[in-house]
């Protein structure tokens, strides 16, 4: 039996009259990778931050290789030996590696001495672990990738025994995950204990030891990696069995109501972000467009549903050219929805209420006006109206949107738009953050839309998804389509290639200007 | 007969009663309040000094705003201050309306005139002090260009300039005159830093002397004269000593007299409504004389302006009154 | 990293925190009335006696509140739309051109046409001046914050460049216009009194509060319940989610600004209209700046900004009396006070908010 690095005892949370962790838990072995999964708002994160000192718990114990302690700042967190791997990276991006690795360690007024040290320490913590990063390379200037090693870095400086990553992958390419886990092996195999966050059932399955299961702000299983399946973890998180949807078999394509020509976007730097990219979608045709995140997947959507202009090609929507000047409003009208990429920071405004979100776009319909002013009682009864029947839990139209999870976010964004009866529909990584039971709940509306002879164009950085949904599928790499494939003649692994531009992935991350 | 005299006898004595009741006097000061260095702190030292003198304590005020004006004037009128000094222009229209309202209270007023029966208006000829200086500083140039640095563009400052340039074309008909007004807002009135700007460009282009009406943006036109090894010229209180040997002198407005003055009228009974327009025959205007300008004013300079202030008071010489039209008859 | 707080109950935010730094502020207040040897009980009596405590008193509040909630309402409309707008100052000057522009043109009509067309104009004035930053920012990207203050210098010099060269009467010493006619003089509140045989002391409170309260509404009304308003929350919030919207950020800058402008612009309805029924220099008196505090103290809503601007009514009218009394007590000290007021309950807004959270989310986790 080997020892307990943490070991969390009966604690309990409380925010308001959320319960966010109840009674909860946790043996994490040392020297293991422990997974931590469960659904958002399940309570991973509060844990979490209970753990490095954000929050206090109301009630329970903490003991870190058996030895009670009080964590009430991230300080007393580090002192205990526990670092921490945020999702959005804690990071002075002018700065130098070595700069941030120091911040909050300078050691001394004068940081020549210090410096030298840190420098020296990153380039060890380096070559052992497998953490190459230049020290004095300015971490704006580095891929996402090598921005979270310094992250990790920053952390083993400080001399964290233990350390909790908090959903890594999310940012990541599918080649810099891989190096990721290979680092976290290593570490684990020199005696460190890693604490992983994740929704996804595949990086639990590929790299943990043990996982535990969050549900609700409760802990309801504890289980060895190699003795469960994530049909069993997928369950164990939603309470129940999920059924994914079928496809079903693909229908006659009718007629054309996406047409794109010859499309060219450059952004405010006059760089070429999508250059000459042509393809149409059809009328009862999912088509899926496929790429690593940041070449030109957004900066494609967003000319066509008219949020930035367009700098050549054409356009046209239900057989109607769309004048290049057109906004949004405009698209909209001419009979397009469009689920953004990023619902937080287009798809609805979280400080507005529900109900204000869930007309994001539409606030100008003759529905939701009475004159000059919105009718508030009507947007309301068609918000509560459509989470009724997208299942928005909590159904409350006035609660602020910050306040619903993710993937009742989610639910909300997809209500309005598919709601209006569009011709065409732009669903962009509509599964991003969402989890398990939602996910299931969202591909199915999407192929009821197919099923109802609309037109749907989806953007995925995820594979599954696109292999899921999709009729045809377009590989985006560098502003240009490198391929087209009909998806059931094809499989993840060419489409990998095509993504990677028919080459190895880059060894380290992306380059600057390909990253969003 | 004898009832008239009797009366007039009652009446005097009650005058004589009601002037012997000690005053209890009030003064509001205007926006830029009692200590900016010039005319506002010229009517506090006035009346410190009578304070000083009789041992009788005032009220004040300083405004801070508009409204603020009616409200001080009906404020002291209603608690029983008499008389109440009133420091500035800007309060004219406000004083109008509470003088009309208080009939027993005797104001009195400082640059403006309004025209009431318990209202006293003081004046200055600042036209006609500002014509002397312009005189020694025309004879003082040896390069024939001279300056003028004027605070915010109003027509009180115009009214300067205009006696500045008539006094200048008096010493040296051809002589160059460089005028700038400092800002459009009261901030000009206590801007040194531009102040001094100004008055180096005027330097640049050849300005040897420069006078400046500008409050505490003064400080700011002196400084930079000095540090050039040029001249300035001060303005309302004597300000020859800030840069001993540099001022060649500074225009006298005194405001401090004035307030002195009408306090201790008041007090007795030498206080009379009406206007009161101080120029260089009641020494209400003039120059300063001094040990710090001594080496500076020569023989020459000193009889040209005695001639020049005998003519003024004998009436010889009329300085134009920038605004009696608000027209300067020369640039 | 700043852990995230929960969120604070409503009744809090909006009432516990406001009053726990205006608290603040007057115990700081007092410290510096006590350093220089007066009592802070008689000074704070002799205040709130001198803003609430008779008619006159009263009035003089009111008539300083209806300058603070047009300067809060203008600040707070921009900063829906995500814009700083700090020229109140200057798009009052201009205001006030337009409306004494249309009160001496029109001031022998009847009130019932000269009223209402010079509060027009006050408003058309200020809101010009308001989008020419606006368009400055949507179309050039010059910044708000720094145009709208170039603007306030602008407006102050062409203030006086007119009253001095254009509209001042000849022989009058003051820069200002003559006084107008009987038919734009807009009513004292004592004079509206009379009409329904009320008698109310005399002070410069005139129906432009009544105009203020009415903006209030209308604000309140854009903001939360219209489309247009809507629209600059939009923006404001989340430009990226505007534009994803189809609303055009450039544009809701420019409307935004204009409506600012014109909010602002209204104040000179109260100083030109109401009480100086003439048009003279600097009668913004720094009224457009003080609009700022009480925006962010009014947490940029109309009923906020309503209490907000009562505060700074009483600190003005409340300190001019403390000046009145006690001479020790110097203007400069009044405006000190006044600046903790705004320290505490505008920049420290935000000092007791994660104490006060912890502490309620404790007691609220006990009590359930």
């Amino acid at each position: 039996m080997s020892e307990k690095a943490i070991q969390l005892l009966s604690i309990d949370k409380r925010f308001g009259a959320v319960h966010a962790n109840r009674a909860i838990d946790l043996d994490v072995k040392k020297g293991t990778i422990h997974g931590i999964i469960g659904e958002n708002g399940a309570g991973k994160s509060t844990l979490m931050s209970i753990l490095y000192g954000f929050y206090e718990a109301d009630s329970g114990e903490i003991r870190i290789n058996g030895e009670r302690k009080r964590i009430r700042s991230s300080a007393d967190a580090i002192a205990a030996g526990i670092g921490m791997v945020h999702q959005h990276f804690m990071l002075v991006e002018p700065m130098s590696v070595v700069e941030n690795v120091m911040l909050g360690a300078e050691g001394g007024t004068l940081t020549m001495r210090g410096m030298e040290k840190a420098r020296a320490e990153i380039r060890r913590l380096g070559a052992d672990y497998g953490l190459l990063v230049d020290p004095d390379a300015i971490v704006g200037e580095l891929s996402v990738g090598l921005q979270q090693r310094v992250e990790i870095i920053k952390a083993l400086f400080r001399g964290a025994e233990i350390l909790i990553l908090d959903e890594p992958t999310g940012v990541l390419t599918p080649a810099e995950a891989e190096q990721l886990f290979e680092v976290l092996a290593e570490l684990r195999r020199q005696g460190r204990t890693i604490l992983l966050i994740t929704h996804k059932l595949k990086e639990i399955m590929a790299i943990t030891d043990e996982v535990s299961v969050m549900r609700r702000g409760e802990m309801v299983a504890h289980r060895k990696t190699a003795e469960t399946n994530p049909r069993e973890l997928a369950a164990l998180m939603v309470g129940r069995e999920i059924a994914h949807p079928q496809k079903g078999a693909s229908q006659a394509p009718g007629a054309p109501l996406l047409e794109v020509e010859n499309l060219a976007v450059k952004d405010a730097r006059g760089v070429m972000r999508v250059s000459d990219v042509s393809f149409m979608v059809r009328a009862g045709e999912i088509v899926g467009i496929a790429g690593v995140s940041g070449n030109g997947q957004s900066e494609l959507i967003e000319a066509i549903s008219g949020m930035i202009r367009r700098n050549g090609g054409t356009v046209t929507l239900c057989g109607q050219p769309v004048p290049a000047e057109a906004d949004a409003a405009e698209t909209r009208n001419l009979g397009l929805a469009h689920v953004p990429e990023d619902r937080l920071r287009m798809g609805l405004v979280t400080s507005f209420s529900a109900y204000e979100s869930a007309i994001l776009g539409h606030q100008d319909r003759p529905q939701f006006s009475k004159g000059p002013l919105i009718d508030r009682d009507a947007a309301i009864a068609d918000t509560e109206d459509k989470m009724k029947r997208f299942d928005v839990r909590p159904p409350d139209p006035l609660l602020k949107t910050a306040n619903f999870s993710g993937g009742n976010q989610q639910k909300i964004v997809l209500a309005r738009e598919i709601e209006t009866g569009p011709d065409v529909l732009i669903v962009a990584q509509p599964t991003r953050g969402v989890d398990v039971g939602a996910i299931a709940f969202i591909h199915r509306q999407i192929l009821d839309l197919k099923a109802k002879g609309k037109a749907i164009l989806l953007v995925s950085v995820e594979l599954d998804e696109i292999f899921a949904l999709t009729d045809r599928v377009l590989v985006m790499c560098g502003g240009r389509v490198v391929g087209e494939r009909i998806t059931d003649e094809t499989d993840q692994n060419e489409i990998g290639l095509l993504m990677a531009g028919m080459e190895a992935a880059p060894a380290i991350g992306t380059p600057a200007e390909m990253r969003p | 007969m004898n009832l008239k005299s009797a009366l007039s006898a009652l009446t005097l004595s009650l005058l004589a009663t009601s002037a012997f009741a000690q005053s209890k006097p009030a003064v509001t000061f205007d926006v830029g309040g009692k200590f900016d260095k010039s005319f506002n702190e010229a009517a506090y030292h006035g009346a410190e000094a009578f304070k000083k003198k009789t041992g009788i304590a005032y009220r004040e005020f300083e405004i801070q705003n508009d409204a603020q004006r009616e409200q001080a004037l009906t404020r002291f009128a209603r608690d029983g201050n008499d008389p109440i000094i009133v420091i500035g222009f800007s309060n004219g229209s406000a004083l109008k309306k509470v003088a009309a309202e208080f009939p027993k209270t005797r104001f009195t007023i400082i640059d403006d005139v309004i025209d009431l029966p318990n209202v006293q208006s003081i004046v200055f000829k600042e036209h006609e002090g500002s014509y002397l200086v312009g005189l020694l500083a025309a004879k003082a140039s040896k390069s024939g260009k001279v300056g003028f640095v004027g605070g915010m563009d109003i027509p009180l400052i115009r009214k300067f300039a205009c006696g500045y340039v008539q006094g200048v074309k008096a010493g040296n008909a051809s002589a160059e005159i460089f005028q700038n007004m400092t800002g459009t807002t009261g901030a000009a009135f206590n801007d040194p830093v531009k102040g001094g700007e100004l008055a180096k460009a005027q330097i640049g282009r050849g300005a040897d002397v420069v006078y400046h009406a500008a409050g505490g943006t003064g400080a700011g036109v002196l400084r930079a004269t000095a540090d050039a090894g040029k001249l300035g010229i001060g303005v309302d209180s004597n300000q020859n000593h800030l840069h001993p040997g540099k001022i060649l002198t500074s225009m006298l407005k005194r405001v401090d007299v004035a307030v002195e003055k009408a306090l201790t009228d008041a007090n007795g009974t030498a206080w009379k409504a009406g206007v009161t327009v101080l120029g260089l025959a009641e020494g209400g205007v003039g120059w300063a004389d001094d040990e710090h300008n001594k080496a500076l004013v020569t023989a020459d300079m000193r009889a040209a302006v005695d001639k020049a202030t005998a003519d003024i008071k004998s009436g010889a010489v009329k300085v134009h009154d920038y605004m009696s039209d608000q027209k300067c008859p020369v640039q | 990293m700043s852990a995230p707080l929960a969120p604070l109950p409503r009744w809090a935010d909006l009432a516990l925190i406001p009053l726990i730094n205006v608290t603040l502020a007057f115990l700081v207040s007092g410290l510096v009335v006590l350093a220089i040897g007066e009592s802070p009980l008689e000074a704070t009596a002799i205040m709130l006696r001198g803003a609430l405590g008779f008619g006159e008193g009263i009035g003089f509040t009111l008539y300083y509140t209806t300058n603070f909630i047009f300067a809060g309402l203008a600040v707070a409309v921009a900063f829906h739309a995500g814009l700083f707008n700090i020229g109140g100052e200057g798009q009052a000057m201009i205001g006030g051109v337009g409306a004494a522009m249309a009160a001496l043109l029109l001031g022998t009509m009847p009130s019932i046409v000269a009223l209402p067309a010079a509060i027009l104009a006050s408003a058309l004035f200020g809101a010009a001046w308001g989008a020419i930053p606006g368009w400055l920012q949507a179309r050039r990207g010059s910044h708000v914050v720094i145009t709208t203050i170039m603007f306030n210098f602008i407006a102050s010099a062409l203030l006086v460049y007119l009253l001095v060269d254009v509209f001042r009467p000849p022989g009058l010493m003051e820069p200002s216009s003559r006084v107008f006619d009987a038919g734009a003089k807009l009513p004292f509140m004592a004079q509206a009194a009379a009409w329904f045989g009320l008698r109310m002391p005399k002070s410069p409170l005139n129906l432009s509060f009544i105009v203020a309260l009415v903006a209030c509404l209308f604000v309140w009304l854009l903001i939360y319940r219209s489309r247009l308003g809507y629209a600059f929350r939009v923006v404001g919030a989340n430009p990226v989610a505007a534009r994803y919207a189809g609303i055009s950020p450039e544009r809701m800058t420019i409307y935004a600004m204009a409506i600012s402008g014109a909010l602002a612009g209204m104040m000179a309805i109260n100083e030109i209209l109401g009480v100086q029924h003439r048009l003279i220099v600097g009668f913004t008196s720094g009224y457009g700046f003080v609009g700022i505090a009480v925006a962010l103290m009014g947490r940029a809503h109309p009923g906020g900004i309503i209490l907000a601007a009562l505060l700074f009514g009483v600190l003005y009218q409340g300190g001019t009396e403390l000046a009145f009394d006690k001479p020790t007590i110097t203007r400069d000290m009044i405006v000190v006070i006044q600046g903790l007021v705004i320290l505490f309950a505008g920049a420290l807004e935000f000092m007791f908010r994660p104490a006060l959270s912890r502490l309620l989310s404790r007691n609220v986790a006990e009590s359930a």
